[in-house]
């Protein structure tokens, strides 16, 4: 197998935790909330699903765990913001180093245990090509979390609750004039971003490489954020950012395989170098995200 | 009569007093130990001895508070630099990152003249930390001000980034080659160290440091032009450009200051208890401090209190986890639930709660 | 005798200790258009609000033809079929018109575009639904909001300050769709605060003054004099006196300033010329979204040229446009904006610490450090000589009503000395004493020898400041015009366009 090909079998699995957390962050930004605890959602909910894989609960109640988890802190999170009108930077911080904490905590005695994964499930004909087959051959919550990008796209695109999601994070007042529950709006897009950032974590801990460590997250719920801004609020580029992430933490292995001496050190920046690049270059282009940005966005709103 | 959901409002105080203001730190540190307390139970620990243990052990002996001091060096340095910027609005939270590359600018002094004496290797080391600090800050204010990243994620990742740089030197060209093959630089000589401040304890000067430039800054913030300067665009960034107040200006000197103080705090760090660069120089103090900014209302009086609580709080968790069996990450839990609760309390120093009156629902 | 469409029986609404509307009582027949007449902070925006159902009443009840009405959302009035279009358009800038109207009118898009072909044929309210609304003039923007309501097949329309936008030729076009409204069987509410408007087309009024009720009549019957007594409780201020005087030397001007912005929502500038001169007034007219933040930015120095460019702003005869404005104000510059909160003060900040934030070179701060007694009485000054009504000094800024906190940043900019003035929308939301202060004062100041620029959405009151006026369309500015021997109907010929104006130059 070459490196091509051990990066195309892996970086949508790779991709996933970027993807999911990604996705949610973009939705609950897109209402006009900066939720900057995504970190400590995907820590809470990679350690509450490990715990729950581990003592047989299986991977079903272990995504819906997480996920309850890291909504839970994320209602925390929309009550602080939300309800009290408090800066969400300081907040999103807060709710942050909070989920780190309790998921060294609840971890404590799950340090460096390991559980089974999930199986991969191939698409017939599609998996036997060459080069590109490993693309077609991954787990089931790989292929659920392209169909979540997918239902999210469309949405924004075609749905009457993309209409005035956008609506409410351009202008909340506009909003709340013609009659939307400003506030309720935020607080689902909100809950429904700590959801898909537990789902995120769980991903990480049971199936992506499927161990408890404190700190696995390992800045992986920032750059889902990040990725938010790279893809300038649009699904599709966010998809696209993921996948680079996910090939990008591969590229390491591979040129390792290849015979490559790089330190590891570096390789294991490279992600965060990524990101500090990529950002750059897209942030510099301030016509795009003026138009493509939240107008509210981190703005507290008072109805 | 139709069940109508009556939801009490926020109504904004014309001004907030300071007895309100004062009192809601406390608040909420109580109902943060209360609620901490309360998870400690849940996970079968004996909440007394924890209590005991963690808030107020560390004041009970000379020991134990002079270690209390110790940690109140650089939490108080990292956090008066950050609360300038985060009044400014200018958010670096990468202040452990500016703390690790402090530290290891420090240490080159010690590391490339192992055999150096004099009086001034420990000064040259502070500045050097300084200067490290600043310079890895000075990546962010760049990227901010002329590429306009955000520089919440680009500080952060430049933190992540310099913990592998650390990795790298102390795996590496750095490494101790006496050192039984730890992630450690050789011990410093005995001038690269700083002057002790008490005998018997390991406090050392940089905490008089920190206290003077906690005085600076509280010059800084509430009495000069240039701290207003600062103050204006975080409050109001268009006031701040309608009167000339260069945006740009302001980031660079938040970040500057921010990475400067944070650095330094790492210089002292290596220079002070370790006497060594290893993996293991901070202890998370760079987040920390930003618990500490906050907490302390982002005033520099307020900052020293609340850096002594968080000092206090990080030794207790020492002793639960020795006394009391209690996880390490107790402490960070308490400080993410610190927080959480301070801008809880807050609100209700801003807003007061109000019932919708009992007219309105007799005739709904 | 059938019911009203709508009765208000002594609606009481307080925020904290303001007590916008005290006992409000009124009735809106069947097809009338009703006036709600008022100055500014009279309490009309509080009172639309609660017959929208934006907010609920403290005390009091609403009855619809004759039923109790209780709003809890601004859904349930368009439920009952009150429609709103509000003075700062609900709209969404980054979404198209049908997209807009979308959000509030259920239905398939097919259907609603010919809904809103319809209409636009039916009430004279042209617009293009397929545009994003950032594109839109500010005149296509009300028809939009009109439409949205007039789709959701309203009783009642309440149009706040709908004139305030328009020039002169395109109010009249409002007023014919109004008619037509009217004359289909729906009631209006229209809120003002110009006397002659109302008596052009309404035909009930209701006057309010400091949250109450103090007339009920028909304007056709009075004339502007007695409305306006209701209005504020005395006699309009007499104008005010204009005494000719010999122009001095240059101290502003714009030689074809042109930009195109980075921003995507902003009006690009193109060959824009003006010339002030010392003991002159300049009024800038025009539709506002046509360039007058834009322009008011790069004379202020919050948005810079090029220095290649910098020719194009000049100031007491120097070359500026690549300076920021600080540097501007050094050399005898200083600017009210057009937002007093967080742009000309900081809402958080003391009377005190907001007088740092131009007033600094005047001694309030040296080597550094800021000289507290200095700045406290430069504020006191300002607070007694500008009849600034605060508590205090230390009171923050946005404690202040927009009338005192406007007095209070008029007199620190005046407090300067400056040789040049420029005053955006200098009386917008302030009331009739506050604004006769302020126009009185730059008059004086005018006579004395300065230099000031006013922009200005108020044809009237450009009128009554200025030697001339020029007109700023899409970004280009007209001639000037002689302020004293023009015409309104002239001015609003150039808002329209210039294609208007040059039939009505050579007719």
């Amino acid at each position: 197998m070459n490196a091509i090909e051990f990066i195309l079998a892996g970086m949508l699995a790779a991709a996933t935790p970027f993807l999911l957390a990604a996705l949610g962050e973009l939705v609950a930004e897109r209402a006009g909330v900066l939720n900057l605890g995504v970190e400590g959602l995907m820590a809470l909910g990679a350690a509450l699903a490990f715990i729950v894989v581990y003592h047989g609960g299986g991977h079903l109640l272990a995504f819906v765990v997480g996920g309850l988890g890291a909504a839970l802190l994320a209602l925390i999170f929309a009550f602080v913001t939300l309800g009290l009108q408090a800066n969400q930077v300081a907040a999103g911080l807060a709710i942050g180093i909070f989920g780190q904490g309790l998921s060294a905590l609840f971890g404590k005695t799950y340090e460096s245990l390991t559980v089974k994964g999930l199986p991969k499930l191939a698409l017939p004909g599609l998996a036997d090509l060459p080069v590109v087959g490993g693309l077609f051959v991954q787990d089931i919550v790989v292929w659920l979390s392209l169909l979540a990008t997918l239902l999210i796209w469309a949405g924004f695109a075609f749905s009457k609750a993309g209409l005035v999601l956008r609506a409410v994070g351009e202008n909340p007042k506009a909003a709340h004039s013609i009659g939307y529950p400003v506030m309720l709006i935020r607080l689902a897009a909100v809950l429904f971003g700590g959801v898909m950032a537990g789902f995120a974590g769980a991903y990480a801990s049971t199936v992506y490489t499927p161990l408890w460590a404190d700190g696995m997250i390992a800045g992986r719920g920032w750059i889902a954020i990040a990725l938010v801004v790279f893809g300038t609020w649009l699904t599709g580029r966010i998809f696209l950012g993921a996948c680079l992430f996910g090939a990008v933490s591969l590229a390491g292995l591979a040129a390792q395989a290849g015979g490559v001496e790089l330190p590891s050190q570096l390789l294991a920046s490279l992600p965060y170098l990524v990101t500090i690049l990529v950002l750059g270059i897209i942030s510099s282009n301030r016509r795009l995200l003026k138009l493509n940005g939240v107008a509210s966005l981190g703005e507290p709103y008072k109805p | 009569m139709s069940m109508r959901l009556a939801l009490p409002h926020l109504v904004r105080r014309e001004r907030a007093s300071l007895a309100v203001t004062l009192l809601a730190p406390l608040v909420a540190l109580s109902g943060a130990t209360l609620v901490n307390l309360l998870l400690y139970v849940a996970i079968g620990k004996q909440p007394g001895a924890v209590f005991h243990a963690m808030l107020l052990e560390p004041f009970l002996s000379w020991a134990s508070f002079s270690e209390v001091l110790l940690k109140l060096g650089p939490l108080l340095l990292i956090a008066q630099g950050l609360a300038i910027g985060f009044r400014a609005k200018v958010f670096n939270i990468g202040a452990e990152g500016q703390f690790i590359l402090g530290a290891i600018f420090a240490s080159a002094i010690p590391v490339w003249y192992p055999q150096a004496t004099g009086g001034w290797i420990w000064p040259s080391m502070l500045l050097a930390g300084a200067m490290g600090g600043a310079l890895w800050a000075a990546i962010t204010a760049f990227w901010r001000v002329r590429l306009n990243a955000n520089e919440i994620l680009v500080s952060l990742m430049l933190s992540l980034v310099a913990a592998q740089v650390l990795n790298y030197l102390l795996l590496g060209p750095w490494k101790d080659p006496n050192g039984f093959n730890f992630p450690q630089s050789v011990m410093f000589q005995y001038d690269a160290m700083l002057p002790l401040l008490f005998e018997g304890t390991r406090v050392n000067v940089s905490l008089l440091i920190a206290f003077l430039l906690s005085g600076l800054a509280f010059v800084f913030m509430q009495r000069s032009f240039p701290g207003y300067r600062l103050e204006v665009g975080g409050l109001a960034p268009r006031a701040a450009a309608y009167a000339g107040f260069s945006e740009a200006r302001a980031i660079w000197l938040s970040l500057l200051i921010g990475g400067f103080a944070a650095g330094l705090a790492g210089a002292a760090e290596v220079a002070g208890p370790l006497g060594q660069l290893q993996r293991s120089i901070s202890t998370g103090y760079g987040y920390s401090a930003i618990i500490v900014a906050y907490l302390g209302g982002l005033h520099p009086l307020g900052i020293v209190l609340s850096a002594l609580v968080m000092a206090a709080l990080s030794i207790g968790g020492d002793n639960a986890m020795v006394s009391a069996d209690l996880p390490i990450a107790a402490v960070r839990v308490f400080q993410g639930s610190l927080l959480i609760a301070y801008l809880i309390a807050m609100a209700f120093v801003r807003y007061r709660l109000e019932w919708p009156s009992a007219s309105t629902r007799s005739r709904a | 005798m059938t019911a009203p469409l709508l009765s208000l029986r002594n609606l009481t609404k307080s925020y904290g200790p303001v007590r916008a509307n005290r006992g409000i009582s009124l009735e809106v027949g069947e097809r009338s258009i009703h006036a709600i007449l008022g100055e500014n902070g009279a309490g009309k925006s509080t009172l639309m609000k609660l017959i929208y159902g934006v907010e609920t009443p403290d005390e009091g009840e609403m009855l619809w033809k004759g039923a109790p009405l209780r709003l809890s959302s601004p859904a349930s009035a368009r439920k009952r079929g009150i429609g709103m279009v509000f003075q700062h358009f609900s709209l969404f800038e980054t979404l198209t018109v049908i997209e807009n109207i979308a959000l509030v009118v259920p239905g398939q898009r097919r259907a609603l575009l010919s809904r809103i072909r319809a209409l636009g044929e039916e009430f004279g309210l042209e617009v293009d639904p397929l545009a994003h609304v950032h594109a839109l003039s500010v005149g296509e923007r009300q028809r939009v909001e009109i439409i949205r309501c007039l789709m959701t097949d309203p009783k009642l329309l309440i149009l706040d300050e709908p004139t305030s936008v328009l020039p002169p030729q395109a109010v009249e076009k409002l007023f014919d769709t109004l008619r037509r409204l009217r004359d289909g069987g729906v009631s209006i509410l229209f809120i003002s605060h110009k006397l002659e408007e109302i008596r052009a087309i309404c035909d009930r009024a209701t006057i309010l003054r400091s949250g109450e009720v103090t007339g009920h009549v028909d304007p056709r019957d009075h004339d502007a004099h007695d409305l306006a007594r209701m209005m504020i409780g005395r006699d309009m201020p007499e104008p005010l006196p204009v005494t000719a005087a010999p122009a001095g030397e240059k101290r502003l001007e714009l030689i074809g300033l042109e930009d195109t912005p980075d921003d995507p929502f902003a009006v690009a500038l193109s060959s824009v010329n003006l010339t002030l001169r010392a003991g002159e007034i300049l009024g800038i007219a025009g539709v506002s979204g046509n360039g007058q933040a834009e322009l008011a930015a790069f004379i202020s120095g919050e948005s810079r040229l090029p220095a290649a460019r910098r020719e194009q702003v000049q100031m007491m005869g120097q070359p500026v446009g690549h300076l920021g404005p600080a540097e501007r104000r050094r050399l005898g510059f200083a600017f009210v904006p057009e937002d007093r909160l967080g742009r000309g003060a900081v809402p958080e900040l003391s009377l005190t610490r907001n007088s740092l934030l131009t007033a600094h070179p005047l001694g309030l701060q040296r080597h550094g450090l800021i000289d507290r007694a200095r700045a406290a009485a430069f504020t006191a000054d300002c607070i007694r000589d500008f009849d600034v009504r605060t508590p205090s000094a230390e009171a923050e800024a946005g404690a202040l009503s927009g009338g005192n906190l406007q007095k209070f940043i008029v007199g620190r900019e005046i407090m300067l000395k400056p040789k040049l003035l420029f005053v955006a929308q200098p009386t917008w939301g302030v009331d009739i004493g506050a604004a006769t202060d302020i126009r009185r004062k730059l008059m004086a100041l005018r006579n004395e020898g300065m230099a000031i620029l006013v922009i200005s959405e108020e044809l009237e009151e450009l009128f009554d400041l200025c030697d001339q006026i020029q007109v700023l369309r899409k970004g280009t500015l007209s001639a000037p015009l002689n302020a004293r021997d023009t015409k309104p109907e002239e001015i609003g010929r150039y808002m329209m366009g210039a294609e208007a104006a040059r039939e009505a130059l050579s007719a």
